[in-house]
């Protein structure tokens, strides 16, 4: 497989959000702003790369048995690493993030792509797949935030796009937003990928 | 703030499934039968109580005093793996009948994000050991509340005329957006 076609894989045919279906919690959570997804897709990006590579370079000295935990301690280092930067260059995203960030830790996504991906590639493979998954999982966040964020304000990326007499549907920013505009995305995915074949 | 408040605020105010959006994906995977769905629930209230219980501890007595504050992640995760391995090797040997009826979904609690979440969430209130026990147990009700109530819905749902395109999780997804629009009216149960 060439890089290219490894980084496509993970944006469209594997999608993280629309077709794997995993690491919810991030995708519905942080989404009230596009600014916010792609803050959230980003930094998620950034430690499934590094995790990816660390876990390829000790694909042959982990043991099999113990895989899971070495998996976990490498991804809670580099969550630790991006919480550090974060909060030192960009405290305003830090902190609109909040408890979503450590939580990176726990996202499917990245043990997902550890155990099925990295663990049984070489580097250079790893790191395509990592920044391929990663930007899938960003663009599926920054089209839900772009959605949710124009619907809710009425903004797009902070900027005011509809007028301010047009009915804002605040709903959208709040919790039961995230989960019906999540569910008519897919919908709306999976009517298109119906039509294709 | 005392005992109550933050109990009922954790299990139905803050809903963990349906406002926080943690623990999405033993809600969405593990929620087609109700009898799988209360296994779920049980397993992970206990999971989180013997969690916050231990991270409580470890965060009070080794990382605050070696000044270490920084690697509470790393320490964190480990300290819920350990504890989820040990649950599971517990009940095997003390109750072999609930732990077939647990099943796969025991180690899967590992990367349940509601219990590294809720020992986050202690962290930063700064909650003692009490009410980081009884905020993680309120969670960890609320989590189980939703999570049946979810399953008993969608059982139904199985047998309903979809469109198929909503079929699966875009159906699964717009029950949940219901269910949380249920959940918004708890919000004016405590004033902040």
């Amino acid at each position: 497989m060439n890089i290219g076609k490894i980084i496509k894989n993970g944006i469209l045919d594997e999608n993280p959000t629309f077709v794997q279906v995993i690491g919810m919690c991030p995708t519905l959570a942080v989404t009230t702003s596009a600014i916010n997804g792609v803050g959230m897709g980003l930094s998620t990006t950034a430690v499934l790369l590094g995790s990816n590579i660390v876990i390829s370079l000790l694909r042959k000295i982990i043991p099999d048995e113990v895989r899971i935990p070495c998996f976990v301690v490498v991804i809670a280092s580099f969550v630790t690493i991006i919480e550090f930067l974060l909060k030192a260059f960009l405290p305003d995203l830090n902190a609109a993030l909040g408890i979503y960030i450590p939580l990176i830790v726990v996202n499917c996504i990245i043990l997902a792509r550890a155990e099925a991906f990295a663990f049984k590639n070489n580097v250079i493979d790893a790191a395509a797949d990592g920044i391929g998954c990663g930007l899938g999982f960003t663009l599926a966040l920054c089209v839900l935030g772009v959605v949710r964020e124009f619907l809710g304000t009425g903004n797009i990326f902070g900027l005011t796009v509809l007028p301010e007499a047009f009915p804002k549907t605040i709903m959208m920013i709040l919790p039961p937003g995230a989960f019906i505009s999540l569910a008519m995305l897919m919908a709306g995915f999976n009517y298109l990928r119906r039509k294709d074949k | 703030m005392n005992l109550a408040v933050v109990f009922v605020g954790a299990a139905l105010v803050n809903n963990f499934v349906l406002s926080q959006f943690l623990g999405i994906c033993p809600f969405l995977g593990v929620s087609k039968k109700v009898e799988t769905a209360i296994g779920m629930g049980l397993a992970v209230i206990f999971v989180i109580a013997m969690a916050c219980a231990a991270t409580n501890v470890v965060y009070n007595f080794i990382l605050v005093p070696l000044d270490i504050i920084y690697l509470y992640n790393i320490a964190f995760i480990l300290i819920i793996a350990t504890l989820v391995q040990l649950v599971e090797m517990f009940i095997k040997k003390s109750s072999p009948t609930l732990y077939q009826a647990l099943g796969v979904y025991l180690p899967l609690i590992t990367t349940n994000c509601a219990v590294l979440g809720v020992a986050v969430l202690n962290m930063t209130s700064e909650y003692n050991f009490i009410y980081s026990v009884v905020n993680g147990v309120g969670a960890a009700v609320g989590f189980t509340l939703a999570i049946v109530l979810f399953a008993g819905i969608r059982e139904r749902i199985e047998y309903n005329n979809i469109p198929k395109a909503f079929q699966g999780f875009p159906m699964a997804l717009l029950t949940a957006g219901l269910m949380a629009i249920a959940f918004l009216g708890f919000s004016g149960l405590i004033s902040q």
